[in-house]
């Protein structure tokens, strides 16, 4: 059954969702309706693009409870900034803005708040068993409900591993040389 | 830049795993040095020293394996940047400003490409013909960790490597798979696989990424998610799972095409083959959308007089810098289509 325009007859194809006090509110338009209501219609609608407009729009939600006018120490960079632009400005905008963007980023990817994987040698930090295992162990199950079981022996073989002792931390690693970043050149 | 229009470019071979529906495996991973402001934050004076820095790394690491091209893109001209877009090393994005930007490439083979001060101070990536990721993602992963050895990366425990957007931060990698799938797009069966893959947030692109048209029924499927799960997970998605099911669904139609409909798949792809033989003006876009019927036929046996790398390579000498560069003039459009058409009628005759 089709639904009609809630404005007008025309065949509704544009659902519109918003959550206002907590609640869902959905409206139901045609495309001439919604592009009349600045509700923009992309045929092409780009998942990048749509991940950092949901970033930038789910962030207002949060902004009233957040200090307003966080800014980076690192670089000045403000939440603000951040919110219009999608890019922050240096690595240290992470630990300044840490409480704005830790719910942003989990939701962006799919619930995950913490790194699993590569760990560069020289930052001396040992990849979080905890979070991999805990990570492994979600995927297994997902890869058995999906009747993956290819790929769920592989996992499991990995939980494994992932769940035995770690061996000793080699030191080979490389001695540290820092060049003075930042400054004018020469 | 002189002679690369008679190397194929690594992704356009044709052969290495799937090669019938897998035209190239692709992992990306975005880096950027600690303590320098992110490149759109950054001044020209620190843009500059994470160019000089990028190099000592890259060149460093390659150390005596040698082979790196450093290709200061302010000094390459137009044309130049145009065939670096086509040959899949820089992005679009890129080639584009006139602030200090580079890219290395690995010489001869073009396997692996950095971009410096993209959207991150780097962008690592590796390419393969077929589907060979995990290949890919070693050769990657030696190349990261040779520059780590050099060169110190942000990098914060919670959220790992540290990227401009906070859309790639984790593990930085973006592991891409492009897919020639004219059986689906024929049968029109192509969007049940398009809402699937963004249904696992995976995304479903164009030939030339972000925002392009499906060109040449070619398909790039991405991740989009990169904290939480490891560069292997990833992976292993990919490649035992996600990739597999596309490219049996893909096969099951072109078998389907062949068996119950061979006139028509026969017309279809015997059809592009007489146009690109006989056309004497032929637009960009259009010659992609032949040459992939023609590569439907000849990987399905049909075709016998023509091979999968001739096809492979027309794919990318047809684009418009290729052309320009062989020919080495530059040429307005209306002329590019009477080269174009000359071009195809001399490889395919």
């Amino acid at each position: 059954m089709k639904r009609k325009c809630d404005r007008c007859d025309r065949e509704a194809t544009v659902t519109e969702v918003l959550i206002k006090h907590g609640k869902k509110v959905e409206r139901h338009l045609c495309e001439q309706c919604a592009a009349g209501e600045g509700i923009a219609v992309q045929s092409h609608v780009n998942v990048g693009d749509l991940l950092t407009n949901f970033i930038v729009q789910q962030s207002g939600a949060g902004e009233q409870k957040a200090a307003k006018g966080v800014t980076c120490s690192g670089c000045g960079t403000s939440f603000a900034d951040f919110k219009q632009r999608g890019l922050l400005g240096c690595p240290e905008c992470y630990a300044s803005m840490e409480p704005q963007l830790g719910p942003l980023i989990e939701r962006a990817h799919e619930g995950a708040t913490h790194h699993v994987g590569k760990t560069p040698r020289r930052s001396g930090a040992a990849p979080d068993t905890r979070h991999r295992i805990a990570a492994l162990r979600k995927q297994l199950q997902d890869a058995i409900d999906a009747e993956q079981y290819e790929r769920a022996a592989a996992l499991r073989d990995e939980l494994r591993s992932a769940e035995a002792p770690a061996p000793a931390p080699s030191d080979d690693a490389a001695p540290r040389t820092r060049r003075p970043i930042g400054g004018d050149p020469q | 830049m002189n002679g690369g229009e008679h190397v194929v470019a690594e992704w356009l071979r044709g052969d290495g795993p799937s090669a019938d529906v897998v035209m190239s495996s692709r992992v990306r991973l975005a880096r950027n040095f600690a303590g320098v402001p992110f490149v759109n934050r950054a001044t020209r004076a620190q843009r500059e020293q994470v160019l000089s820095m990028a190099q000592d790394a890259i060149v460093g690491a390659a150390g005596s394996r040698g082979g790196v091209r450093w290709i200061d893109l302010c000094a390459a001209s137009p044309l130049e940047r145009t065939v670096l877009v086509e040959r899949h090393l820089i992005s679009k994005q890129h080639a584009k400003g006139e602030e200090p930007r580079a890219v290395a490439v690995s010489a001869p083979d073009e396997r692996l490409a950095v971009m410096v001060n993209e959207e991150d101070h780097l962008r690592l990536q590796v390419m393969r013909s077929g589907l060979d990721l995990s290949d890919a993602f070693a050769q990657i992963d030696a190349a990261d960790s040779a520059i780590e050895h050099r060169a110190e990366y942000a990098y914060s425990p919670r959220f790992g490597y540290l990227t401009a957007c906070p859309t790639n931060v984790g593990t930085g990698i973006r592991v891409s798979v492009m897919l020639h799938l004219p059986g689906l797009k024929l049968s029109g069966e192509i969007d049940k696989v398009k809402r699937a893959a963004q249904s696992m947030s995976l995304a479903v692109r164009g030939f030339y990424g972000e925002g392009s048209e499906a060109l040449g029924d070619l398909f790039q499927i991405s991740n989009q998610t990169t904290l939480g799960k490891s560069e292997k997970d990833i992976l292993a998605e990919f490649e035992l799972s996600i990739i597999p099911k596309v490219i049996e669904y893909e096969r099951v139609e072109r078998r389907k095409l062949l068996e119950k409909r061979r006139p028509f798949f026969e017309d279809q792809v015997f059809r592009a083959l007489g146009l690109l033989r006989h056309a004497r003006l032929l637009k960009s876009d259009e010659a992609m959308q032949l040459l992939s019927h023609v590569r439907m036929g000849v990987t399905a046996g049909v075709i016998t007089d023509v091979d999968v790398k001739t096809v492979s390579r027309l794919l990318l000498l047809t684009q418009p810098g290729h052309l320009q560069q062989i020919a080495q003039r530059e040429m307005d459009q209306p002329q590019r289509r009477v080269e174009r058409a000359a071009l195809v009628r001399r490889c395919l005759a």
